[in-house]
C-alpha cells in the first residue's frame, strides 16, 4: 500500500521526464537536421504527383495528369481561409505572382464561399485554383498541414516542398529552384 | 550609455536573484532568522534592478536607437509611439525581459504584502521565486540579450509586423504574461509547502488570492488575444486552436481547477496533495507553452524567430524548475495527509468533479497539441490535428462542466442531497429549456444545446443569490437586508459563472451569423441581416507608416441611418505587406462587421457580416474577470488587513491588492 502511494506520487515526475526527454531528442535532431517538425521530408519527394481530379474554385479545376506534361515547373500551394499562417504567407504568394512564378492553389477543407471571400479580400495569386473540400486529395499528397507548398517540375515530379508559410526571404530560393527545373 | 546601463542592471538583477534564491532557503533550512529576514530586501532589489533594465529597453525603443540590434530589427522611425513602446515586448528578446520583470514583480509583491506570513514560509516562497527568476534572467543575459549593439547602425529599422501594430495587441502580452507568470506565486507556495512538509487551511487561504489575481490577468489576456484575432485578422473568427492559443488555454484550465480545489483546502483541509500538484502543474504549463513556441518545436502565426539552440537552454531551465518541484512532490507529497472527509454528493464532491472535468479538457488539449510531434518522433508518421478534433473532444467534456456549474454552489459542505438542490434550480431549468426552444427555431442541434447551457449558467448563478437572500420567502425588506450583507465573494463567484454563460452564448451565436461577399460599385446598396449597406465612396488616406485605401459605407435599417463604417486596406511599404482593417459597429448585442477587399471592374469587393451575440464572448470574459476582482476585494475586507499605502508606480503585478494574512 505504502509503495503504491509513493509510486503514485512519482507519476507526474515520470510523465514530465518522458515529455522532457522527448523534447530534448527533438531539439538535438532539429539541430543536426534529422528532425524538422515543419520542413519534413515529403512522401512525394522526387516522386510523381498522385492521380487526382479536383473541381475548380474559380474556372476549371485540374487533375494529376495536368501536371505530367506541362514542360514547365509550377508551385502547388495548399491553403485555407481559416488558417492564420496562410494569411501571413499571402503577400509572399502575391509577390511571387508579380514576379511571374506560376502558382496553382488547392483550397484545403474549406467552404467554397469562405475561400472565394478570402481571395476576393486579399487578392488571388493563383493561375488556377481548385477545391479539395473533403481533404481526400491532400492525404494522397501527404499533406502535413496548411499552408504547404510543393514545387512540381515539368514532368509532374515533386522536387521541393515547404511545410508552413513561405517568407519574403525565401523568394530568391524559390525562383532559382524554378529556373533550375525549367531547364 | 543607456543600453549598457540596461545591460548592467540586468546582470545586477541576476546576481541579486541568485542571492534571493540561496540565502532565504538556506536560512529557512538552518532556522537562521537573519538570513530569512534578507529575503524581502533582496526581492525588492532584484525587482528594482530589472525595472531599470526594462526602462532602458523602452527608452532605446522610443528613442529609435538603431545601434541596438533589437531595435534595428523590429522598429522604424515612422512607427507610432504606442507601438514603439509595445515594440519593446513585441519580439523574442524583449518579451523574455518583460517575462523576467513580471517574475521579479511577483517576488516583490510577496515581499511587500507577505508581512504576515510565517517567517520560514515567506523566506521559502521568496527563495523559490528567486531561483526561478535567476534561471530566466540568466537566460536573458546569456542567450537573448536585448541590448546587443551593431556597427555600423542602419539608417532606419526593419519595422514591426503590421499585423501586430494594433492597440489590442499592444496590451495583450503584458496582460497574458501577468497571468502566466502570476502562477509562479502559487507554484512557489506549493514548493515552499513541500519543503515545510505542511499544507493547512491557512496555506489555502494564502494561496487563493494570488491564484485568483493571476487567473484574472490570464482570463483578460486570452480574451484580448482572441478579440484581436476577431477584428484584426479580418474574417470574424476568434479562436483557431492554434498551438499558441492552446498554450494559453492550458494554464487557464488548470488554474481554474486550482482556484476551486484551493477552496477545499481552505475550508475542509482536503485535496491537499492534489492542490499542490495543480499549482505546480499550472505554472509548468505556463513555462512549457513558452518553451515550445520559442524553441520552434511548435510553430504558429504568433511565434517569434526561433532557434533550437535557445530551446536547449530553456529546456534545461524547465527541467530544473519543473523537475525539482516534481521530485519534491514525489518525495514529500505523500505526507500531505488530508483530514477532512466528505460524501461524493457534497460541495467538495462538486469541486472534485469540476477538477476532474477541467483537467480532462486540459489533457485532451495537451494530447491534441503534442500528439503530432511525438507521433513524428516515435513512429515517423505525420498527423495533423486541427479544429475538428478539438471541437469534437472538448465539447462533450464541456457540457457536463456547464451542467454541474449551476448545481455545485447549491450543495452544502460535507454531505448534501441532490434532489433539493435540483429542485431549487427549477426556474433555471425552465429558462434553459425556453432558451433552447427559441434557439431551435433559428439554428441546429449543437448551438441550441450551448444556448440552453448559457441560460442555465446565468440563471443558475442568479439562483445562487436568490437562495441566499431567500427572495419571496422572507419579506422583501428582509431579503434586501440579506442582499446587502452578502459577501462580495459570493457575488464574485456568481458573476464568474454567469460570465462564462454569457461567453458561451456569444460563441454559439456564431451559428446565427450571416454574411455576404459582394462586388459593389459606388452608390450601390446590399442587404445583409436586415441591414442596408450602401457604398458611398472610395478614397485614399495617408497613415504614419502606411498608405490606406478607405471605403465609406453607410449602414441603415428600415430607412434610418444606423452608422457609417470606413474599413481600410493598409499597405506597409517597409514590410511589403497589406493588412485589412475591418470596421465593427456593435450595440452590445450584435456586431456589424465590414471588410474592404480588392478593387476591380470599377467597384470594390466588400465583405459584410452580421454577427449576433459576438460581442458577448468578450463581455462574458470581462464579467468573469470582474467577478474575480470582487472576490479579491472581499478577501481584503474580511481578513481585516491594515490599509495599504498606494503601490509605487510601475509595480503592476497580478497580485494587486491581495493581503497577507
Amino acid at each position: 500500500m505504502k509503495t503504491r502511494r509513493v509510486l503514485l506520487f512519482a507519476v507526474p515526475l515520470g510523465v514530465a521526464a518522458a515529455a522532457g526527454g522527448g523534447f530534448w531528442v527533438m531539439l538535438q535532431r532539429m539541430r543536426s537536421g534529422s528532425f524538422n517538425p515543419r520542413g519534413v521530408p515529403s512522401v512525394l519527394d522526387n516522386k510523381r504527383v498522385p492521380g487526382f481530379n479536383l473541381p475548380g474554385l474559380i474556372g476549371p479545376g485540374f487533375s494529376g495528369p495536368d501536371l505530367y506534361d506541362r514542360h514547365r515547373p509550377v508551385l502547388i500551394n495548399f491553403w485555407a481561409s481559416w488558417c492564420p499562417p496562410c494569411r501571413e504567407e499571402h503577400p509572399v504568394l502575391m509577390a511571387l505572382k508579380q514576379d511571374g512564378v506560376p502558382i496553382w492553389g488547392i483550397a484545403y477543407k474549406d467552404a467554397k464561399k469562405a475561400s472565394l471571400a478570402y481571395l476576393d479580400t486579399y487578392g488571388n495569386p493563383f493561375e488556377r485554383v481548385a477545391a479539395d473540400a473533403g481533404g481526400r486529395v491532400a492525404i494522397d499528397w501527404g499533406l502535413t498541414g496548411v499552408p504547404e507548398t510543393f514545387l512540381v517540375d515539368g514532368d509532374g515530379y515533386v522536387r521541393w516542398h515547404m511545410v508552413g508559410p513561405l517568407t519574403h526571404a525565401m523568394i530568391p530560393t524559390v525562383k532559382s529552384l524554378m529556373e533550375l527545373y525549367a531547364g | 550609455m543607456i543600453p549598457e546601463t540596461g545591460h548592467f542592471a540586468l546582470a545586477l538583477a541576476v546576481a541579486l536573484a541568485f542571492a534571493q534564491a540561496v540565502l532565504p532557503l538556506w536560512g529557512a533550512w538552518r532556522r537562521d532568522a537573519r538570513l530569512m529576514q534578507a529575503a524581502p530586501a533582496l526581492a525588492l532589489g532584484q525587482f528594482l534592478a530589472l525595472a531599470v533594465s526594462y526602462a532602458a529597453l523602452v527608452w532605446v525603443n522610443v528613442g529609435d536607437d538603431f545601434s541596438v540590434l533589437n531595435v534595428a530589427e523590429n522598429s522604424h522611425t515612422l512607427k507610432p509611439l504606442l507601438y514603439k513602446i509595445s515594440g519593446s515586448w513585441g519580439n523574442h528578446e524583449g518579451s523574455i525581459l518583460l517575462w523576467c520583470l513580471v517574475l521579479a514583480g511577483c517576488g516583490g509583491a510577496v515581499a511587500l504584502f507577505g508581512g504576515r506570513l510565517p517567517a520560514s514560509l515567506r523566506a521559502r516562497v521568496i527563495g523559490v521565486l528567486g531561483a526561478t527568476a535567476a534561471g530566466f534572467e540568466l537566460f536573458a543575459l546569456l542567450e537573448s540579450n536585448p541590448f546587443l549593439r551593431i556597427w555600423p547602425p542602419p539608417m532606419d529599422g526593419r519595422d514591426m509586423n503590421p499585423l501586430l501594430q494594433d492597440p489590442g495587441l499592444a496590451i495583450h502580452p503584458p496582460m497574458l504574461y501577468a497571468g502566466y507568470v502570476g502562477f509562479a506565486i502559487p507554484f512557489a507556495f506549493a514548493v515552499a509547502a513541500l519543503l515545510e512538509g505542511r499544507v493547512d487551511a491557512a496555506w489555502g487561504r494564502w494561496v487563493r488570492p494570488w491564484t485568483l489575481a493571476a487567473w484574472i490577468c490570464l482570463t483578460l489576456g486570452i480574451a484580448l488575444g482572441s478579440w484581436w484575432a476577431y477584428y484584426e485578422l479580418g474574417w470574424g473568427g476568434f479562436w483557431f486552436w492554434d498551438p499558441v492559443e492552446n498554450a494559453s488555454l492550458l494554464p487557464w484550465l488548470t488554474g481554474t481547477a486550482l482556484l476551486h480545489s484551493a477552496v477545499v483546502v481552505e475550508k475542509r483541509e482536503s485535496l491537499k496533495a492534489w492542490t499542490v500538484l495543480l499549482a505546480i502543474g499550472t505554472f509548468s504549463f505556463s513555462l512549457s507553452g513558452t518553451f515550445l513556441v520559442r524553441s520552434g518545436i511548435l510553430n504558429s502565426v504568433h511565434s517569434f524567430a526561433n532557434d533550437p539552440a535557445r530551446g536547449v537552454f530553456i529546456l534545461g531551465l524547465l527541467a530544473l524548475v519543473i523537475g525539482t518541484s516534481l521530485v519534491l512532490f514525489a518525495v514529500r507529497g505523500a505526507a500531505l495527509a488530508s483530514t477532512g472527509i466528505f460524501a461524493p454528493i457534497s460541495r467538495e464532491g462538486g469541486l472534485v468533479l469540476n477538477n476532474i472535468l477541467l483537467c480532462s479538457i486540459a489533457a485532451v488539449v495537451v494530447s491534441g497539441t503534442l500528439f503530432p510531434l511525438f507521433a513524428d518522433l516515435l513512429f515517423g508518421e505525420k498527423f495533423s490535428v486541427g479544429a475538428p478534433f478539438f471541437n469534437a473532444t472538448v465539447l462533450p467534456l464541456a457540457v457536463p462542466v456547464f451542467a454541474a456549474m449551476s448545481v455545485g454552489p447549491m450543495l452544502s459542505w460535507k454531505r448534501a442531497r441532490l434532489a433539493p438542490a435540483l429542485a431549487k434550480l427549477w426556474w433555471a431549468a425552465l429558462g434553459a429549456l425556453a432558451a433552447g426552444l427559441i434557439a431551435a427555431l433559428h439554428t441546429t442541434a449543437l448551438p441550441v444545446l450551448v444556448f440552453a447551457a448559457a441560460a442555465w449558467l446565468v440563471l443558475g448563478a442568479a439562483t445562487d443569490i436568490v437562495e441566499r437572500i431567500r427572495l419571496f420567502r422572507l419579506p422583501i425588506a428582509d431579503s434586501l437586508a440579506r442582499l446587502a450583507a452578502l459577501k462580495p465573494a459570493v457575488f464574485g463567484a456568481a458573476l464568474a459563472h454567469a460570465g462564462l454563460g454569457v461567453s458561451i452564448a456569444g460563441i454559439a451565436g456564431a451559428a446565427l451569423a450571416e454574411d455576404a461577399i459582394v462586388l459593389a460599385r459606388v452608390g450601390e446598396t446590399v442587404q445583409v441581416g436586415g441591414y442596408d449597406f450602401t457604398l458611398e465612396r472610395l478614397r485614399d488616406a495617408p497613415g504614419p507608416n502606411y498608405a490606406a485605401r478607405v471605403a465609406d459605407i453607410r449602414v441603415s435599417r428600415n430607412g434610418h441611418v444606423v452608422t457609417t463604417l470606413s474599413p481600410e486596406r493598409r499597405s506597409f511599404p517597409v514590410q511589403r505587406m497589406t493588412t485589412t482593417e475591418a470596421k465593427i459597429r456593435t450595440d452590445g448585442l450584435t456586431d456589424l462587421y465590414v471588410v474592404l477587399g480588392e478593387e476591380r471592374d470599377g467597384g470594390a469587393v466588400l465583405r459584410l457580416h452580421h454577427n449576433p451575440f459576438a460581442p458577448w464572448i468578450w463581455i462574458g470574459a470581462a464579467i468573469m474577470a470582474f467577478g474575480g476582482l470582487l472576490s479579491l476585494a472581499d478577501r481584503r475586507l474580511r481578513v481585516g488587513a491594515p490599509l495599504r499605502q498606494p503601490r509605487p508606480a510601475g509595480l503592476r503585478t497580478p497580485s494587486e491588492g491581495t493581503p497577507a494574512e
